[in-house]
């Protein structure tokens, strides 16, 4: 079964078989946590990461606690008090509707977030295993595999999401399962890459030759390899995943009311730029933004601490 | 080279060919089919098997696929259900006006992002870097959408400089007579680009401002200034290409969305309207012009990115 990526390790790779056993007998016993260590100790330094770590700590409180000690009543509409500007008993105000807007800020922000993470988790998941087995097997597999990534990344994704939302009527966990299953093509590509260049690797050369199994190779050492980039872009998919569930939001294609997410809030205050009813469009529009930048604050203080990783070793 | 493009080149085919299979897949998603689709939860089932019939839909998969792959390609991309026109003339009016929008956005990110990012990498980590950094942090996080709202509010509804619709019309003309109508649109979605190319843009003037052929012009004694434009940039220029052509697909969403917000009537708008409408043939049509205008956009980036720079020959 391996025999097209064989051929292919053969014709990419020239191993020298010289620092074979250095490579093997230069491993201490405790490297991987070492190599943890020494990445958390990077990541901790990096002062813009934290932050983006205890903004997202916060927004995760306002979101899921919050509403446990401020209660307002976000099923039933009440046209006796619509877009009321802030005041008492509505710290900022009420919508078209009659909701509380504050507490609408939180029921919205937990199907963001929710969503936003959960469709991260699978895409990272749904790729790595793409990647793998892409890279893994190689040849004709791997052509194939990878020509379908391409073709779904060659269509723009919110024309894609667009379209998938007219067929199935969006609910939250649809909506999780949908923008998980469209955005694992980078996970994908980013673990294909490496585990084709660790492949070749000396020490993976090495497991081969003194009869270590494919899948012992793999496990051992391809996938750890793997697991810094893999979580570094899983980051910057919950990142894209609030995004785009904010597009379809806004595009009137999201989750249906009375529930709602941060980007549909904002696609109801749209109606009110004229008379001005700013409490409708500043607060969820900032909260995407804030949140945003914290995950990729977070996605760029992991990458560093990775990369420091890789350059040490 | 030749060979080389040759080889980009099939492997494009052969992803617009993945791509026709997907979007058909995704065809026969429709609940109860393209019948049902069309002719509403309604029609009888006789009504459904005539038009299955009529339509060609009752033939095997295989045969549907083959079919369907010979109209795609002779620019028959069926009927609009809600529009009473065919799904290519309305692709015809609309497209050029996207076009354009995208076009001048792409032409005033690259006019500022290239300066700003230059002008980043050579202040590196001076308060202005930091600025620039902090908000194309910002702007990239920030959805299109509340960027057009608060352009609008700001530009159009305070100060009064610019309408807040972008020009209606069928023809392009009058987005050139009515242009003060066009600068909120274009501004609007080129920010987003403008902060991702202006990092981009930094740090690969920076990934080559360390080099030593830089160290050796500057042994020679060029100027800093001769230095940066002479040496540095040629070799800094070379990865906007490449994000030239990958920063479509992310082009055509913003333009989906901008024109949503400023009712610019290009595809964008029509492709929303038809999601709205469950108007599946002018969706579907959207879908493979997008898609094939992404393949191209990178075969050409690869293309030119190999004639410009001799180490690429994979």
């Amino acid at each position: 079964m391996s025999d097209p990526g064989r051929a292919e390790v053969e014709v990419s790779g020239e191993v020298p078989s010289g620092p074979v056993p250095v490579a093997i007998s230069g491993l201490p016993a405790g490297r991987a946590k070492s190599m943890f260590r020494l990445g958390l100790e990077v990541f901790i330094q990096n002062r813009l990461a934290i932050v983006g770590i205890v903004v997202l700590a916060l927004a995760a409180l306002f979101c899921f606690v919050a509403p446990l000690f401020y209660r307002t009543d976000q099923v039933t509409v009440n046209l006796l008090e619509t877009n009321l500007p802030p005041g008492p008993g509505h710290p900022l105000g009420t919508d078209e509707t009659g909701y509380d807007q504050l507490g609408r800020l939180m029921v919205g922000g937990q199907v963001s977030l929710a969503i936003g993470f959960a469709a991260a988790i699978i895409a990272t998941i749904v790729g790595t295993v793409w990647g793998a087995i892409a890279g893994f097997f190689g040849g004709l597999v791997d052509a194939v595999m990878m020509r379908i990534v391409d073709a779904i990344l060659s269509i723009p994704i919110l024309f894609l999401l667009l379209f998938i939302v007219t067929i199935v009527r969006p609910s939250v966990p649809v909506m999780i399962f949908v923008l998980g299953l469209t955005a694992w093509l980078v996970p994908a590509r980013l673990v294909r890459g490496e585990s084709l260049t660790l492949r070749v690797r000396e020490y993976v050369q090495a497991v081969r030759v003194m009869g270590g199994s494919s899948w012992h190779s793999v496990l051992r050492h391809i996938m750890p390899n793997v697991v810094g980039t893999v979580i570094v872009n899983a980051t910057f998919q919950v990142a894209d995943a609030i995004l785009l569930i904010a597009y379809l939001g806004y595009l009137g294609l999201g989750i249906s009311p009375p529930a709602t997410d941060w980007g549909g809030m904002l696609s109801n205050g749209t109606a009110f730029i004229f008379p001005n009813y700013w409490w409708l469009i500043y607060p969820p529009g900032i909260l995407i933004i804030v949140v945003v930048v914290a995950v990729n604050l977070v996605g760029d203080g992991l990458r560093d601490s990775v990369e420091v990783r890789l350059q040490r070793r | 080279m030749i060979g080389y493009i040759l080889r980009r080149l099939a492997q494009s085919i052969l992803v617009v060919l993945v791509v026709t299979i997907i979007v058909f897949i995704l065809l026969h998603q429709l609940p109860g089919g393209a019948a049902r689709a069309i002719l509403g939860p309604r029609a009888t089932a006789l009504q459904v098997a005539q038009f299955n019939a009529a339509n060609g839909y009752d033939q095997p998969l295989l045969v549907q696929y083959f079919r369907q792959l010979g109209e795609w390609f002779t620019g028959n991309f069926g009927f609009s259900i809600k529009l009473n026109q065919s799904v290519s003339s309305l692709l015809v009016q609309r497209l050029p006006k996207t076009i354009i929008l995208s076009l001048l956005s792409l032409i005033l990110t690259v006019i500022v992002a290239v300066p700003l990012g230059i002008y980043q990498a050579v202040r590196r980590n001076r308060s202005f870097d930091y600025i620039a950094t902090g908000f194309s942090f910002i702007f990239y996080a920030a959805p299109t959408f509340f960027i057009g709202i608060i352009m609008i509010e700001v530009f159009s509804q305070n100060l009064g400089w610019f309408p807040p619709e972008a020009p209606q019309s069928n023809g392009i003309g009058p987005i050139f007579e009515q242009f003060d109508a066009m600068v909120l649109p274009i501004v609007t979605l080129a920010l987003l680009s403008i902060a991702g190319f202006s990092r981009y843009m930094r740090s690969s003037v920076l990934d080559n401002i360390d080099q030593d052929y830089v160290r050796t012009a500057q042994a020679k004694g060029a100027s800093p200034r001769r230095v940066l434009y002479h040496h540095v940039l040629r070799n800094a220029l070379i990865p906007i290409i490449t994000l030239l052509g990958l920063s479509l697909p992310a082009l055509f969403a913003g333009a989906l969305v901008t024109e949503s917000i400023f009712n610019f009537p290009g595809m964008g708008l029509l492709f929303w309207q038809a999601a709205q409408s469950s108007d599946y043939p002018v969706e579907l049509g959207v879908v493979i012009i997008t898609a094939f205008a992404t393949v191209a956009g990178n075969l050409l980036a690869d293309v030119s990115l190999a004639v410009i720079d001799p180490r690429v020959k994979l």
